[in-house]
């Protein structure tokens, strides 16, 4: 059984004049130890997803179908009582900005404390030392002179490494990481993501990565998931998607990245931009900026096809796949 | 843990307030005469050459007595005498520590309602904070004289003179504390709808805080800056709005008098050339409330966010 399991999560959020699906028909799983990727542009409904794994979609949002089972408990049918125990304490989550994460009127100490306080009966020196160790952990430089001092007197990296720090607290087996480098500059990032990598090695925490960076998927990641318009449209081995990418959608991504660009060229740009989720296309979502784009991708939703171990909802791809086992052409 | 923790005096020290205390004149003059004016009000008994409480200190024989370098006036009292024959100076020695008594007393009230509704209103919204933010309106709509006017009245009729005189002092703290809540609630619940969009309370409910745990250790404490503002301006408010009421006759009776009642109690012997009676305590109102005032704005201005970030 997989450590976190989300099986055809549905999100809406209720809005005037009728819900607005945010995640249509989720479905992944997450084994212990395991990094997993999730990439898409902004309003894919990537950070929508990774609050409610936690049961923590804000109103007007709410969990409209499907189960999120964590260790086999569906959190989506559990009690606001149950949940607390689990959120912070067996699954922590990681921010984009660690300017705004930190509470500015409360110390590092105290907010470490307090942390560990709502989950452990323990005395103020000995969560105090908890959090002085795990301090140490993230590599801070001089951690007991830190617990003293305010957000505002350290700097974004140090910060990011306090949050990092928060986050494994209770040594939690799943770490969500909405963005984690976001904010930060590219030497910070690249040591924080070092960092973050090695800490899950080392306790064999099972992190979820939640970026819009593929370079840093493919360097962290041993799975990935690929979103646009509240679906999964590419799911499967990192490596696999990032060297041939079936999608057309992941496809435009990769060759957007600057790196395939040639010097001195315009970039690579995926025509259009993502739908507002107030009016997604009929179908395939991606339709109205695929080149592929043919009659049916209009009028339904294609199902997922395996191709090599990548999990694609294409129906140029389940074509590609029917012509090379030499058969006719599906007809729909 | 060996290395030396920075004490809570070093980061005053070394904070925004403290520096821009020292460097605003008004801010210090004004430090200055309230702590004086708060010190002499505690220590009235030690102060004061005589009880005004005590009457068998008084003698009829003395009222009426001008102060100090006018014709007729006694060195025993300074600041002349009233027309029962209190010592002036004592009568309003004793009379600031009733206002100001009066005045924290309400602001304490006003600040825990406020709070507490204001909290709970900005963050639990929807019907909660309807039905708060009603209340308020409700209760902005009478003005807090008529409202404390029609509970005065109400009480000294029922509780007749004596009784009244000695529950005066709560009964003007809970109706003043009563009657400006929705000032504190309004502004604690401004700061809250703001603070509570910020990730680091989507952080504290990833980590699993209960919701009150939420609301009162990690939001209330950014939303202080704006509480200490209002709740130092509401002081001299609560000051004004006692005085007004004993003023009216409704407040402190003058047995036990506030300066309010002080400035009633001569207002009858004004004409008959005993301004001192009226005109000495009302300065020290006005200084009180002035001081108040100039170190709320003071405040203002240091924690305005817009001008500094912590």
């Amino acid at each position: 059984m997989s450590l976190l399991e989300v099986k055809d999560l549905d999100v809406r959020f209720a809005v005037r004049g009728g819900d607005l699906t945010a995640l249509r028909g989720i479905s992944f799983t997450l084994d212990k130890g395991e990094r997993l990727g999730l990439v898409g542009e902004s309003g894919a409904g990537k950070s929508v997803a990774a609050f409610s794994i936690l049961n923590l979609i804000a109103r007007p949002g709410y969990i409209a179908g499907g189960q999120i089972l964590f260790e086999g408990r569906d959190l989506a049918a559990m009690g606001e009582r149950e949940l607390r125990k689990i959120r912070g304490n067996r699954i922590a989550m990681i921010f984009q900005d660690p300017m705004m994460t930190l509470n500015p009127v409360l110390t590092i100490g105290t907010q470490m404390v307090e942390s560990i306080k709502a989950h452990r009966r323990i005395s103020k020196k000995a969560a105090r030392d908890v959090a002085l160790s795990k301090l140490n952990k993230v590599q801070i430089p001089s951690p007991e002179k830190r617990l003293d001092q305010y957000p505002h007197e350290l700097s974004g990296g140090m910060r990011q490494r306090v949050i990092i720090a928060i986050a494994l607290l209770m040594e939690p087996e799943i770490i969500i990481a909405d963005e984690p480098t976001t904010a930060l500059d590219v030497t910070i990032q690249a040591e924080i993501m070092a960092l973050l990598l090695e800490l899950c090695e080392q306790d064999n925490l099972a992190l979820m990565l939640i970026t819009h960076d593929l370079g840093v998927v493919s360097q962290v990641s041993q799975r990935m998931l690929v979103m646009y318009s509240g679906r999964i449209i590419e799911q499967g081995p990192t490596r696999e998607i990032i060297n041939d990418a079936q999608h057309p959608y992941t496809q435009g991504l990769i060759s957007a990245l600057p790196q395939m660009g040639e010097p001195g060229q315009r970039l690579f740009q995926i025509p259009g931009a993502m739908p507002s989720l107030k009016n997604v296309p009929s179908g395939c979502p991606f339709h109205p900026r695929c080149k592929f784009a043919m009659e049916q991708c209009e009028l339904t939703m294609p199902e997922y096809v395996r191709s090599g171990n990548v999990d694609v909802a294409c129906y140029e791809v389940s074509n590609l796949i029917a012509r090379e086992k030499g058969m006719q052409k599906v007809e729909f | 843990m060996t290395t030396a923790t920075i004490s809570r005096w070093d980061r005053f020290r070394e904070s925004f307030l403290w520096y821009s205390f020292k460097r605003d004149k008004i801010a210090i003059i004004s430090f200055i005469v309230l702590l004086a004016m708060v010190l002499a009000a505690i220590f009235a008994p030690l102060l004061a050459p005589a009880d005004p409480y005590d009457l068998a200190q008084i003698n009829i024989m003395n009222s009426e007595l001008p102060p100090a370098g006018m014709a007729g006036s006694d060195p025993a009292f300074p600041l002349g005498t009233d027309a029962q024959g209190r010592d002036m100076l004592s009568t309003i020695l004793y009379g600031t520590r009733v206002s100001l008594l009066i005045g924290f007393g309400a602001v304490v009230l006003q600040a825990a309602l406020g709070i507490v509704f204001g909290l709970l209103a900005g963050y639990l919204g929807g019907r909660v904070d309807s039905i708060l933010m009603r209340i308020a309106d409700v209760q902005l709509s009478f003005s807090t004289l008529m409202v404390a006017i029609i509970v005065g009245a109400v009480f000294k009729a029922s509780f007749g003179n004596l009784m009244f005189g000695e529950i005066a002092i709560y009964m003007l703290i809970f109706i003043i504390g009563i009657a400006e809540w929705p000032q504190i609630a309004r502004t604690v619940r401004a700061s809250v709808l703001a603070e509570k969009k910020k990730e680091y309370v989507d952080a504290a409910k990833v980590m699993g805080f209960r919701t009150g745990r939420i609301m009162f250790r990690h939001i209330l404490p950014n939303t202080l800056s704006p509480i200490f503002v209002i709740a130092t301006v509401q002081i001299a408010n609560a000051i004004i709005s006692e005085a007004a009421l004993s003023f009216l006759g409704l407040g402190m009776p003058e047995t036990q008098p506030s300066l309010g009642s002080l400035i009633k109690s001569g207002f009858d012997y004004i004409q008959s050339g005993s301004w001192w009676i009226t005109l000495l305590p009302g300065l020290v109102l006005v200084v009180l409330v002035l001081v108040i005032n100039l170190l709320g704005d003071w405040l203002r201005d240091v924690m305005n966010p817009r001008l500094y970030k912590g």
